[in-house]
């Protein structure tokens, strides 16, 4: 530390929080009892060893398997599929004299199967391995003895040592802070990883150890912590300290969390407390919800159908062959002799029929186990894996700025992309940029600020005016992409009457003046100096924060130093026309809080006089002006209004000058109200600032441009288009979200809104009044009047677009169960809906209430960690990628780095996703039951005996290897329309959300296809080849001959079939698809040649037998057609007169109109509902208006 | 410092390539009428020529089949079929006439043919060693063969060939004359060449084979090997399906039309307990096989079909030309609902 401590700051008299002195309180009563049992011992390598042998290591293992526990662990949850376990059962009866087929040929499937779903298990956790890896083997200074820091990794940190965590570092487990760089041992502490907040946090260590705070310090500190266990509460912490032979209390204020980072300061020492799986946030981290796509249930209850008719057939079979096998011994005489029915083991002894039956039935349900996809799931997980891959690699959704590609990070969700119904929203950071731009003002009631907000450019789009603005216009459309075109970030505000010293010939130079100081004071942000280039950069608690104070840097008043109790900034003295130094004394700081909605400082300026500046929200803002303060106040009022409807947020700046006894008198009781330790200590000290904060001088007011992020209105709109509900939650309060709503389009004039708030004057005076009972009551009814109200609205004039805002006060009335299914269907009857100022728990509530109530899929789309519960509530979690914590995109399903990343998501990769998936899963089940049709078919002729027609080794590669790899390629590559058009057609993502290529009609028709190819096959061939030779040599058809020829037949027919479904051929589809049958040529080639005890029944079947034949060539040829015909009429018929959606498009492009507006329009207009939000529909709604005020005006012209 | 993520050295950006794009150079058919009328087309002008020449084919066999499971049973024991096949005093010996319809040129093949015998039930096919057939040195690999695995039940005496398979074996015997003449028939190469090369062994010698309490079907000549045993060879190479044809031998001449032949059939084998049929069958055979019009049949009835599809097809592409973009074609369109 060679720059030391250079900043000795004493923050924490001028902040209003408690701290250092901690108080024995009745939890402490409680240490070393039951959950209070942690010992530590800080510092002490030797002993600790021993006492701390007990505790975790710091190693943090997040991977699902260890290697010792991959197999078992990883077979469990392999064989917990119904399917899997079945399979298994199977195989292992195989083994046993009931198999109708050799084990291994039985056994070989399920290996390939679950060894490829375990690979892919374990590459995951490699990867997961790999990343804790990378945290635990972070290096942090751990004290090595007599005073000398040195290197460790995180992993080897033990409870009770001494570590130094430097700037911008993470805390590696959770520490007990000792001392900092500061010399009152506070440090700042950036929580976003844990909450999502992303102001700093302060902490401050006990006053007994403060001192502490060089590396040589350390020799001979010794202290011993006892605790509370380890425990998920992140705001809690009790312990005491034994130090020098006395005891401190210890509060979560001297507790630092792993995960989170130290800022602004420059060190701070600390003994670790909790490591690994004890610290707070991994005790805090609950494993992910897992989830399924609704496919993928409907998938399972589709194999649950085909169980059923599998037992069912398996039943009717044993019944039949109960009944043949006794009737084949009657008495003494026997019937069918040569089976030996006198002399028969139980399986198939005539005496014993009913048993023969059962042992019959278990046989059965070995043979039709072919029903079953057994590779369907294998398939499916490869396939997600890959679409995910493309997902990852699409160029179209790669965010050059932050660098950032998509990543989906569960691969099981891909097809839920294209069944989205509802979006739920974030609105910070999602919609918006969450960066602000300083870009108007209202000083002393002029309005100054130039800059065109988005909000702005699209009212201007919406009212066709064409934007003119100080010729910004062009360079701002193309600024929007990266704010790198700004000069400053932060800083967008234009207006040549007060930028480069010019406001000193404004009317009210003197006000102006007032106003930036203000704004280079009234802050908590600190200064960071650049020593080389002199450049000031700041680091604030708040975007906002940090705007004001880069404004009035770029207008003359450049804050650059911060002591502990003053702050400076250079000024131009526009008299001496020279930067000039000015230092005013900081007394306090009245910090922000939700409640107050301002921030006040107090400072002695150079002439000694006391000020008291004060920033805060409108709505408190006037209430405190003096009477003599309030000469801009209707100006300002204006402005400010001006202001909200475009967007953006604002702030009221006001001023006072304090007496020196005022001053006292104020501080005396503020003192006394920090200090206080009683339970309304908090009221004690707004009640204090209260009295202080009073007749303001109004200054003005500013304005800060949440800016959006680019192209979420566009976005916004094809969503819309495409038949999606948009609901935005945000923690904003309602004029925020409703500007906000109005600049992505989905609010617009003429769109009638349904508000539901708690603000009513009514009810305010009721909260004043009335005790908790009561107003819960009011509010509840009154909440409960306004939907019903909203609804019955709603009913009158369904055809009236309604928005409907809701704020989270209501919110959390409006969710009690014996409301929420009426405001659910008021809000479902409302195209666009807003909810304000909700808690991510409503968010989280909200989502589920959508998710359970309309049954729909729904996403959830959202940056901080306060969307995490809504991440994790929706089918779909999206998570942004962005500026803010990590929190929202480790717990959400996919990553994205912009909002508009999702048009492409859901109507592109959704769209592809959806229909291979669905389509590959039909497919799965035509061919298998096409398959298990032959198969069942055969047992009929061979009198249910358990006798297949084919070879082992042909029944079991059937779903490995000749006729998967098509179905994988169709989940993988095809497309129905290509990407552009997916885009240009949106309405097409509506096939997803009706799920037209996944329901009950379409899965029973393919398996109805499946059926009747089978049946097809299996006549046609055995008819053809029974019972006369089939060969110029006079030989006849054996088995092995029949059953190599239908088997030969029905590889044919399902990898043409799947040629006929596939409307997009690559080469990779040919190869798959021609290969499938290649190789089962080749693999009757390759089968046949090999010794005869291993072949069997294959020997040199097809060399000797099949090949030289005309007869197989001729069977395979007609069978093959005269199976696809039917699927080749109905496709043809259908694709013809009866379109699907994405059909007409084909047709479209065949036909080459796609350049075609009037075909174009044609197809796309087709819509199940018009679209009531969107800028689409924005302009469609204002180009009826005027179509109606010009007959109206035609109208009353005559 | 080593907490501070790394600088990042490469860009995360996907490359670019068509695959990953997922724009890979595709074809996209889509069923136009063109496509559709010239694939059926197509087919059916493949199909019916194909249809007319296997027809043709199946028309120059001459096929005579004579039934003579019940012929052959003398009136005396008319439904009692099992006690006479089942006495050892009956006289088996039945002899039956038959004309040939049309000349039958060299070779014709003799066949037997039974109805309602399970050779593909499970118990049945799973009875017979291949290995003991293969190699003396596994003779007394007999585990599948029960109950005609060993000899009196001892371990020590394997029955060769084992199994119901091999103890079931057909043996019924014909002898073939033309007037006067005995037809010299042919039982060589009845078997395919993998059987009498690889799957039977020509030093394995029949061994205890029908010696037990029941005597199932024919016997076997315990001085040649299994590999020169043809008939059992065809045999055991079970049918797939209940009612099957199995070579019986071939004549080596010429039958005219009109000839008659007599045939002398010792009636040996029991079907009669099991309700089964027995016949032989004297056919000649074509490039595509013995008498099947099926082939042709199904050639031309798809042929026919496809005929008839692309006429429809056609039919229906001009009388209804489709208006595209009616609304009422989007078949989800008209109930909002999706269901």
């Amino acid at each position: 530390m060679g720059t030391g401590r250079k900043r000795r700051l004493h923050f924490s008299k001028i902040y209003s929080f408690k701290c250092g002195k901690n108080t024995f309180d009745d939890d402490h009563s409680q240490i070393g009892g039951p959950g209070f049992s942690r010992v530590v011992y800080c510092n002490e390598t030797g002993v600790s060893e021993v006492a701390t042998q007990s505790y975790a290591d710091n190693y943090v293992r997040s991977t699902k398997y260890t290697p010792m526990t991959f197999l078992p662990k990883s077979l469990f949850e392999q064989f917990r599929r119904v399917a899997n376990f079945y399979f298994l059962v199977t195989g292992i009866m195989a083994f046993t004299p009931l198999a109708p087929y050799s084990a291994g040929s039985a056994i070989l499937p399920l290996i390939i199967v679950i060894g490829a779903t375990m690979v892919k298990e374990g590459i995951e956790d490699w990867q997961r391995q790999q990343q804790d890896h990378e945290v635990n083997n972070r290096k942090v200074k751990v004290h090595g003895g007599r005073g000398v820091f040195e290197s460790r990794e995180w992993k080897k940190l033990r409870v009770g040592d001494v570590v130094k965590v430097e700037k911008d570092q993470f805390f590696p487990a959770d520490l007990l802070l000792l001392s900092s760089s500061y010399e009152d041992a506070v440090c700042y502490v950036e929580t976003m990883n844990l909450d999502g907040e992303t102001n700093l946090k302060l902490k401050q260590s006990l006053d007994a150890t403060s001192s502490i705070n060089d590396d040589s310090n350390f020799n001979d500190f010794k202290a011993t912590v006892k605790c509370e266990d380890p425990n998920a509460s992140l705001y809690t912490f009790v312990g005491t300290m034994e130090f020098q032979e006395q005891q401190y209390a210890l509060s979560p204020q001297q507790l630092l969390l792993r995960d989170s980072k130290l800022r602004n300061t420059d060190y701070i020492y600390g003994a670790v407390i909790f490591t690994g799986h004890d610290t707070k946030v991994i005790q805090n981290s609950t494993d992910a919800p897992s989830k399924r796509s609704g496919i993928e249930r409907r998938m399972d209850s589709i194999i649950y159908f085909l169980f059923l008719i599998l037992f069912l057939i398996a039943f009717l079979g044993s019944i039949y062959f109960g009944i043949v096998t006794k009737d084949d011994l009657d008495g003494d005489r026997m019937k069918r002799w040569y089976l030996g029915p006198d002399r028969s083991e139980i399986f198939f002894d005539p005496k014993r029929a009913p048993v023969a039956a059962i042992y019959h039935f278990l046989t059965a349900l070995m043979l039709y186990s072919y029903l079953i996809p057994i590779s369907l799931y294998v398939s499916i997980e490869i396939v997600k894996v890959l679409q995910t891959v493309f997902i990852n690699n699409d160029i179209h959704m790669y965010y050059e700025v932050a660098d950032k590609p998509a990543h989906a990070r569960t691969s099981n969700l891909t097809e839920e992309l294209g069944q989205i119904d509802t979006i739920l929203s974030d609105k910070t950071g999602t919609l918006t940029c969450n960066s602000m731009e300083f870009i108007k003002c209202s000083v002393a009631g002029t309005a100054y600020g130039r800059g065109v907000t988005e909000v702005e450019r699209a009212m201007a789009k919406r009212t066709g005016s064409p934007l003119i603005v100080n010729g910004r216009d062009q360079l701002l459309d193309d600024a929007n992409d990266s704010d790198s075109t700004l000069a400053v970030k932060g800083y967008n505000f234009e207006d040549e009457r007060i930028t480069n010293g010019y406001w000193i010939h404004e009317p009210h130079s003197n006000v102006i003046q007032k106003f930036f100081r203000l704004l280079a004071i009234c802050h908590t942000a600190i200064p960071d100096v650049d020593e080389e280039t002199g450049k000031v950069t700041y680091e604030a608690e708040s975007p906002d924060e940090a705007a004001f104070v880069i404004a009035a840097r770029e207008l003359g008043f450049e804050f650059y130093k911060r002591t502990q109790t003053t702050v400076s900034f250079m000024e131009f003295d526009p008299i001496f026309k020279r930067k000039v130094e000015r230092t005013y004394e900081l007394l306090n700081v009245l910090e922000f809080n939700s409640a107050r909605k301002r921030m006040s400082v107090i400072v002695r300026d150079q002439d000694g006089k006391l000020l008291l500046l004060c920033k805060g929200a409108d709505s408190v803002m006037f209430d405190r002006l003096a009477k003599n303060g309030r000469q801009f106040e209707e100006a300002t009022k204006e402005h400010v209004h001006d202001y909200a409807d475009a967007g953006l947020r604002t702030l009221i700046l006001a001023y006072r000058e304090l007496s020196e006894d005022e001053y006292k008198e104020f501080n005396e009781k503020f003192i006394e109200a920090k200090n206080s330790v009683s339970a309304d200590r908090d009221d004690l000290i707004d009640e204090t600032t209260e009295e202080i904060e009073k007749d303001l001088i109004l200054l003005g007011a500013t304005a800060v441009e949440d800016k959006l992020q680019k192209g979420v209105p566009e976005c916004i709109d094809k969503l819309a288009q495409a038949g999606i509900k948009i609901w935005v939650l945000t923690g904003d309060k309602m004029e925020t979200a409703i500007n906000v709503g109005f600049a992505c389009s989905l609010l617009r004039q003429g769109m009638k809104q349904i508000i539901v708030t708690l603000e009513s004057p009514e009810i305010i005076a009721a909260q004043k009044a009335g005790e908790k009972n009561a107003i819960a009551k009011v509010s509840k009814d009154s909440v409960k009047k306004q939907i019903l109200a909203g609804k019955a609205q709603l009913d009158a004039s369904s055809s009236d677009p309604y928005a409907l805002i809701i704020d989270g006060k209501s919110l959390a009335y409006a969710l009690h169960d014996d409301i929420k299914n009426t405001f659910l269907e008021l809000a479902v009857g409302c195209a666009s809906v807003i909810c304000c100022r909700s808690s991510p728990k409503q968010k989280a509530l909200v989502t589920r209430l959508v998710k359970e109530g309309t049954g729909k899929t729904t996403l959830a789309i959202g940056d901080g960690a306060n969307d995490v519960g809504m991440l994790q509530e929706a089918d779909i979690g999206i998570g942004i990628s962005g500026v803010e914590g990590m929190q929202a995109v480790m717990s959400s399903d996919i990553a994205i780095a912009q909002f508009r990343f999702l048009e492409r998501l859901l109507l592109v990769h959704g769209h592809w996703c959806y229909r291979r998936i669905s389509s590959m899963i039909c497919y799965f089940f035509y061919k298998n039951i096409a398959f298990g049709t032959t198969v069942f078919l055969y047992e009929a002729y061979a009198s249910f005996s358990g006798q297949p027609a084919y070879n082992d080794w042909y029944l079991s590669l059937y779903n490995v290897f000749f006729t998967s790899l098509p179905a994988i390629a169709l989940g993988v590559f095809d497309q129905d329309v290509s990407a552009r058009f997916c885009l240009k057609f949106p309405l097409l993502y509506q096939e997803g959300v009706q799920n037209t290529l996944f329901r009950w009609r379409r899965i029973f028709g393919w398996m109805l296809n499946g059926l009747a190819s089978g049946v097809v096959i299996f006549f046609l061939c055995i008819r053809a080849l029974d019972p006369e030779s089939y060969r110029k040599n006079g030989k006849t058809a054996g088995m092995e001959v029949v059953g190599a020829t239908i088997y030969t037949c029905v590889v044919w027919v399902v990898n043409c079939q799947m040629a006929l479904a596939v409307s997009y051929f690559t080469l990779i589809q040919h190869i798959f698809i021609w290969g499938g049958i290649v190789l089962w040529y080749i693999f009757l080639l390759a089968y046949g040649a090999m010794p005869v005890n291993f072949s069997t029944t294959a020997y040199k079947v097809f060399l000797e037998t099949l090949a030289p034949s005309p007869s197989y060539w001729f069977v395979t040829l007609f069978v093959s057609i005269a199976a696809l015909i039917p699927y080749y009429c109905y496709k043809a018929v259908q694709m013809r007169f009866f379109p699907a959606y994405h059909g007409m498009i084909q047709w479209i492009r065949y036909e080459g109109h796609t350049d075609d507006p009037e075909y174009v329009n044609m197809v796309r207009q087709r819509s199940i509902r018009t679209t009531t939000v969107g800028f689409t529909a924005r302009s469609i709604a204002r180009d009826n208006n005027l179509y109606h005020l010009n007959l109206e005006r035609q109208a009353s012209a005559r | 410092m080593d907490a501070l993520p790394r600088p990042k050295l490469k860009s995360k950006k996907p490359k670019y390539s068509r695959f990953t794009q997922q724009e890979l150079p595709a074809w996209k058919p889509i069923l136009t009428p063109g496509w559709v009328i010239a694939s059926f087309v197509a087919v059916a002008i493949l199909f019916i020529p194909a249809g007319l020449l296997c027809l043709s084919a199946s028309e120059r066999v001459v096929e005579i089949i004579d039934r003579y499971d019940d012929e052959c049973l003398p009136d005396s024991y008319s439904n009692k079929g099992d006690s006479f096949i089942q006495s050892k005093d009956t006289n088996k010996t039945c002899v039956r006439t038959m004309k040939v319809p049309k000349k039958m040129t060299a070779p014709v093949f003799i066949y037997y043919q039974l109805d309602n015998f399970y050779q593909n039930h499970r118990r049945y096919v799973k009875s017979r060693s291949d290995k003991q057939l293969r190699d003396p040195g596994f003779a007394d690999e007999t585990r599948d063969c029960k109950p005609e695995d060993n000899l009196h039940g001892d371990e020590n005496e394997p029955i060769i060939p084992c199994g119901l398979v091999a103890w079931s074996l057909f043996n019924d015997t014909y002898i073939l004359s033309k007037g006067n003449k005995v037809l010299d028939i042919n039982k060589k190469d009845i078997a395919w060449k993998s059987d009498t090369e690889i799957k039977f062994g020509s030093d394995v010698y029949p061994k205890n084979f029908q010696k037990g309490e029941l005597i199932g079907g024919g016997e076997l000549d315990e001085t040649k090997p299994l590999s020169e045993q043809e008939d059992l060879i065809v045999w055991m190479r079970t049918a797939a399906l209940p009612n099957f044809r199995k070579l019986y031998g071939k004549i080596n001449s010429d039958l005219e039309a009109n000839e008659t032949i007599t045939i002398v059939i010792q009636n040996n084998y029991n079907t009669y307990e099991f309700g089964g049929e027995k016949r032989i069958v004297l056919s000649t055979m074509s490039w595509i096989g013995g008498k099947n019009d099926f082939f042709g049949i199904a050639f031309l009835t798809i042929g026919g079909i496809c005929l008839f599809m692309a006429i429809n097809f056609i039919l229906l592409y001009v009388c209804k030309p489709r208006p595209l973009g009616d609304p009422s074609y989007l078949s989800w369109n008209r109930n909002p609902s999706g269901q």
